[in-house]
């Protein structure tokens, strides 16, 4: 099992993000299941969502205590909420922000990480080009097809077609792709910089109930 | 057809497949979204003929549907919580007088203090009306149980709620395969009113009983009621047939065989339980689970049957008789009535609570030990009580209590993750 959580505000689409990326998992075959964090949500509040991903069917209900997986919509709030309790040594990290994870302060965070699984993308800049609004759950998501190669971005954009139509899905597309390709240079330039060695992606099963 | 939907939505497609004539509601948290889809529906021309009333509070939700259905048409409505609460009065004239509505309790637990979360509280204070209750473990089974709703409820012509956990089930997003119109043609039969009004054949509906009579018109809901035992395996075996999936029932296991310790539990729950039960049974442990899915009527014989072997029962509940502790543990012990199994109460979850595998573990191997109290709150936290207790101690004018313990926890956005500590 594969288990993802998405921190970020009221009104950036945390749910959806969810919603979605369990429905791109769906498209791949996968069982998925997508839930929100159950607050009364308010613009601007901290809003969680979460996601898992397995082969076989999901019966686990709590909440995604452990990530193999986090994705950050919103990079005030790394300094507000405890958004890394409980991710795994091995985890991946994706944050929306153009600044790099030293400028946000989490230099003694990434040290002993495995750095190509720890991404950046500026998410609300791309969707704002794109989208023509500051919605950086979509683009996160293409980001993160190229981060864990879990999820295929085609898939992405079956899940943004299936959510939205007409000029939004179009943009959403166009913004999830701009984020996957940035996301995959920063990987290839990350290996390039450690002698070519590329991270092995997870295996879906490693984590598998017992 | 597979999709990957929101629980809320598998639910109102479902809903709309069984054909309603009729669907009232006011909207609820965690509900609502079940009846905007139907909505929908009705308005852009899928679900027809059918009409949509929109009503101004549940006691009127309720009553609609009460005459609606007593017009003889197929009527459907959604509640939680505070809505169920205050059509409760109607809940038992519909109950009363026969008529086989279908409702969605989306579970939510009651004030106060208000809160929107899950829990069982909703539906079990409705226990005593004369509905019956079933529960869905997976949003699958809530959308499969609303159609053998339909068909069971108008063969007794009687009421039934359909209980999903509200948030964890009707907010989720997961697989389910949506069954064709014709498949639910096939299984769901015309509705053929026992009791109609009809200007063409006069009858009056609803007649004052005095002492004569009350206790016989009484005694036939409750052996109706308890006709359901016998008509639901039937009806969940021809299910099978039709969809080609098992769905509903009176009750399931899940390892029971050979089991010292045997959980009892209600809805969404069952599927975190049984990882935890996966994961101690390769540990040794004889452990299993049994799964209530009809609450009412209460399925006696066959608790006993799958619970008889034990050494203890958990029951992990999440409602809380308050002065007594469990509810369903009560009715469990009915059924388990002079065998010698110690039977523990566990209330969880309640207010939406996440209940965590971990928490599991811990308290499944204190019961192993029969080292638990036999009414055990999970995850209470005792110091912020025991802080409460004092200041009511020391100070007559200790003021509200929940704003106390809130203020004593300090700000729970700051600890999204809470549960991970």
């Amino acid at each position: 099992m594969f288990q993802v959580r998405i921190h970020g505000r009221g009104g950036q689409g945390v749910v959806t993000a969810a919603e979605m990326l369990s429905v791109a998992a769906f498209e791949e075959g996968r069982h998925a299941q997508a839930f929100p964090s159950f607050g009364s949500e308010r613009t601007g509040a901290p809003v969680v969502a979460f996601c898992r991903m397995d082969d076989r069917e999901i019966r686990l209900r709590e909440p995604i205590m452990a990530p193999d997986a986090l994705i950050i919509q919103d990079p005030t709030l790394l300094h507000q909420v405890d958004v890394f309790a409980g991710i795994k040594p091995d985890g991946y990290l994706l944050i929306n922000t153009s600044k790099s994870f030293a400028q946000l302060g989490l230099a003694d965070f990434v040290r002993d990480r495995r750095s190509e699984r720890l991404c950046t993308v500026p998410a609300t800049e791309i969707a704002l080009r794109h989208v023509g609004r500051p919605v950086p759950n979509v683009p996160l998501l293409g980001g993160f097809a190229a981060m864990s190669g879990l999820i295929r971005l085609d898939s992405v954009i079956k899940a943004i077609n299936d959510k939205f139509s007409g000029k939004v899905a179009a943009g959403n597309v166009a913004a999830a792709t701009e984020a996957f390709n940035i996301v995959r240079e920063e990987i290839a330039a990350d290996g390039q910089a450690r002698g070519g060695q590329r991270g092995a992606f997870s295996n879906m099963g490693s984590n598998s109930h017992a | 057809m597979l999709k990957q939907i929101e629980g809320s939505r598998a639910v109102a497609e479902a809903v709309a497949l069984c054909r309603p004539e009729v669907i009232c509601a006011y909207p609820i948290s965690p509900q609502t979204h079940i009846v905007e889809a139907l909505g929908e529906f009705v308005k852009d021309g899928t679900l027809a003929p059918c009409e949509f009333i929109n009503v101004e509070s549940e006691f009127a939700a309720m009553s609609v549907a009460i005459g609606s259905s007593a017009a003889g048409a197929r009527t459907y409505t959604a509640t939680a919580s505070q809505g169920l609460l205050f059509m409760a009065e109607a809940v038992y004239n519909a109950s009363g007088l026969g008529l086989p509505i279908v409702m969605t309790v989306a579970n939510r637990a009651i004030g106060a203090p208000i809160n929107i979360w899950n829990d069982h509280s909703d539906a079990l204070s409705q226990r005593d009306s004369g509905w019956l209750q079933i529960f869905a473990e997976t949003n699958q089974e809530a959308l499969d149980l609303h159609i053998q709703a339909f068909r069971l409820a108008e063969e007794l012509s009687l009421p039934i709620m359909v209980c999903m956990d509200g948030f964890i089930l009707t907010h989720a997003y997961e697989r389910v395969d949506m069954p064709t119109q014709a498949q639910v043609d096939a299984y769901l039969p015309k509705y053929e009113p026992r009791q109609v009004l009809d200007p063409a054949e006069p009858v009056s509906i609803g007649a004052m009983v005095g002492p004569e009579a009350f206790m016989e018109v009484r005694y036939l809901a409750h052996a109706k009621q308890m006709e359901a035992l016998k008509l639901i395996p039937g009806y969940a075996a021809e299910f099978r047939e039709v969809f080609g999936r098992d769905s509903g029932g009176l009750t399931h296991t899940y390892k029971a065989d050979d089991a010292e310790t045997m959980v009892v539990a209600m809805g969404s729950l069952l599927g975190t339980i049984k990882d935890v039960i996966d994961e101690m049974r390769a540990a040794g442990h004889k452990i299993g689970v049994l799964g209530i899915t009809l609450f009412r009527p209460f399925p006696i014989a066959q608790v006993r049957e799958a619970l008889h072997g034990a050494q203890r029962v958990v029951v992990l509940e999440k409602s809380l008789a308050v002065g007594l502790g469990g509810i369903l543990a009560t009715n469990v012990r009915m059924a388990l009535s002079a065998l010698p199994i110690d039977v523990y109460t566990v209330v969880a979850g309640i207010g939406g609570r996440p209940i965590t595998m971990r928490s599991l573990h811990a308290l499944f191997r204190e019961a192993e030990r029969d080292d638990i109290d036999p009414v055990t709150f999970l995850d209470l936290n005792h110091d912020v009580v025991d802080k409460q207790l004092a200041r009511e101690r020391s100070t007559r004018r200790s003021g509200p209590a929940a704003e106390a313990i809130l203020r004593d926890i300090g700000v729970v956005a700051a600890k999204v993750a809470q549960e991970v500590r």
